[in-house]
């Protein structure tokens, strides 16, 4: 990959929303390059998608719960992992799924509205699976960081004195 | 009672900073983007700070050698061999100072006499002139010129040595213009430097802020090591200006002199920081890397934006600042700072406080996150316009 590629998904991984007038000043290049570029990187399936971050918690009325849950498996007779995994990832309440290497084999994160719902789709869907063994489930009490970025960051305003030599 | 004056004639003397006087008005005011700083607005990477924080908490709260702890002149050694190919035995070649301004200060103070000379170049950092008049030397100033995108010259070098002139200060990359020597370049001021003899501040606190091109390090041009106090400090490229950390390597026996001083004036420099600054020789490249390459984008960004709205900028080769002129305005630097600052809250600096040949200017710091960079352009253009 070449410099200017990395240069370029950095800088959108950073902030999706920025316009390309703008990532085309700050790297020096043509609009038409940096639409091409993106074009050809989406193509590639180098760039996914494009989602927000957004803390759900301020958003009044609008809880939401997420619980890691860890889960032990017995691997699928030519497939190993990937084929229980996939049983898993399918549902729409499964927000990430990891091979883990420990004491359990998949790290699965679900998101749901209430404890009782998530409960549900465990003791329902996830346990239920024929070459699910066992699953422990931890509750997320609150979020410090997510994904590089510092929620309730308060501390972030530019403590500079407005002009120095 | 009368009003008797006790400050020396030399202090009394002293121009008061035209970056003081901006500065008192920009912080009366709210919502200023300001343009104006000469500082990294990255905060310092975590591991440097929690290296400090792990200093505090085994007691390292005493004094270290004078000339700085062993470890950090062993590891300033292995940076500036690693980096520039320079070497220099960091038991007696290297100093660790409180910033770079106190290896400026320390090293004028080091080699003047009274009637001693020594040539400045301007426009460049406000603190020369007064530190050289300080340690009771005389300042001879060169303007270098805005069609030479402010690159000194060696016959300006030439032009301005009298039989007193004994050093020069060179900044590279400079502020406040960004401009960018090449290897070329300095290769024949040096020529004029061994013609006259000279002795050479080289004030590199910016090398790592280059973009385009690969950086030389003054002392490593042939014949130069032995006439050059080298000047650096970590408030730039390690986003550390509140530390206080900077450093000095040259000749032993200028390196001893400094040390000298350094030892009844101010004993050392800070610990915590002297542990902080360890870290980021040792574990700092990929922080310095990240923010050199933001730095990178954001005078791409500028430069590109400023000559949009007929602010007449050439690209910088290095620092963090942009040096349009104004001339397209019809106003003075002064003018244009201040009524920018008054009508559209935007704060720079006028060219004219950094020398002579920096009226028709302003400086523009970059070191600004891309959304208030973004904003501030928005605001210059509404003002230009209006002017033009
Ligand atoms: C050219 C130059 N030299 C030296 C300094 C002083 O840096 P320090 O914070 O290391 O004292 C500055 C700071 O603005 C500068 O611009």
């Amino acid at each position: 990959m070449k410099e200017f590629e990395v240069e370029l998904l950095k800088l959108i991984e950073n902030n999706a929303n920025l316009e390309l007038d703008k990532i085309a000043k700050l790297m020096g290049k043509r609009i038409d390059e940096i639409q091409e570029l993106i074009d050809k990187l989406e193509k590639k399936k180098v760039i996914l998608g494009y989602s927000t971050l957004i803390d759900w918690a301020k958003v009044l009325d609008e809880e939401e719960v997420t619980a890691m849950v860890d889960v032990k498996v017995t691997p699928a007779r030519g497939f190993g992992f990937d084929k229980v995994a996939e049983r898993i990832y399918r549902f729409p309440e499964v927000k990430a799924v990891y091979l883990m290497s420990g004491a359990y084999d998949l790290s699965v994160s679900v998101k749901g509205k209430t404890m009782m719902e998530i409960g549900h789709f465990i003791s329902e869907k996830l346990s239920t699976l024929d070459s699910v063994l066992s699953t422990t489930t931890h509750f997320v009490l609150k979020k410090y960081k997510h994904d590089g970025i510092i929620l309730e960051d308060a501390d972030e305003d530019d403590k500079r004195i407005v002009v120095s030599p | 009672m009368s009003q008797i004056s006790y400050v020396s004639k030399k202090v009394d003397g002293l121009k008061p900073s035209g970056i003081r006087r901006f500065f008192d008005l920009a912080a009366q005011m709210e919502d200023v983007i300001s343009l104006g700083v000469g500082e990294p607005d990255f905060v310092t990477p975590w591991n440097f700070i929690e290296q400090s924080f792990h200093a505090l908490e085994h007691g390292y709260t005493s004094y270290t050698e004078n000339a700085g702890m062993i470890e950090l002149r062993k590891e300033i050694s292995t940076y500036l061999s690693k980096n520039y190919r320079l070497r220099y035995d960091p038991y007696d070649q290297v100093i660790v100072s409180v910033g770079a301004s106190q290896a400026i200060d320390l090293a004028l103070r080091a080699v003047i006499d009274p009637g001693d000379e020594v040539i400045v170049v301007e426009p460049s950092f406000v603190a020369y002139v007064p530190t050289v008049k300080l340690a009771g030397g005389t300042p001879v100033t060169i303007q270098t010129e805005a069609e030479d995108e402010f690159k000194l010259k060696p016959e300006q070098i030439e032009a301005a040595i009298t039989p007193n002139t004994k050093a020069i200060m060179l900044c590279n990359p400079n502020n406040p213009t960004g401009t960018f020597l090449s290897k070329e370049e300095l290769e024949q001021l040096a020529e004029m430097i061994e013609k006259h003899d000279l002795l050479v501040l080289s004030d590199e606190i910016y090398a790592e802020l280059t973009y385009d091109e690969d950086y030389t390090s003054f002392p490593s041009i042939t014949g130069m090591k032995e006439r050059t106090i080298l000047i650096s400090g970590f408030s730039k490229a390690f986003a550390m200006t509140g530390w206080r950390l900077g450093y000095a390597a040259g000749p032993a026996q200028l390196i001893a002199a400094m040390v000298k001083i350094h030892q009844y004036t101010m004993m050392c420099a800070p610990t915590m920081a002297q542990h902080a600054a360890l870290e980021a020789l040792k574990n700092g490249r990929q922080s310095v890397n990240d923010m050199v390459e933001s730095y990178k984008q954001r005078r791409n960004f500028i430069v590109s934006s400023l000559n949009e709205i007929r602010l007449k900028c050439p690209n910088p080769g290095g620092a963090f600042y942009a040096f349009p002129s104004v001339e397209a305005t019809g106003l003075t630097s002064s003018e244009f700072a201040e009524q920018l600052l008054q009508e559209e809250h935007v704060a720079v600096v006028p060219g004219n406080v950094f020398g002579a040949n920096g009226e028709g200017y302003i400086r523009c710091s970059y070191a600004t996150s891309i959304k208030q960079l973004d904003e501030a352009m928005k605001r210059m253009k509404r003002f230009v316009e209006k002017r033009i």
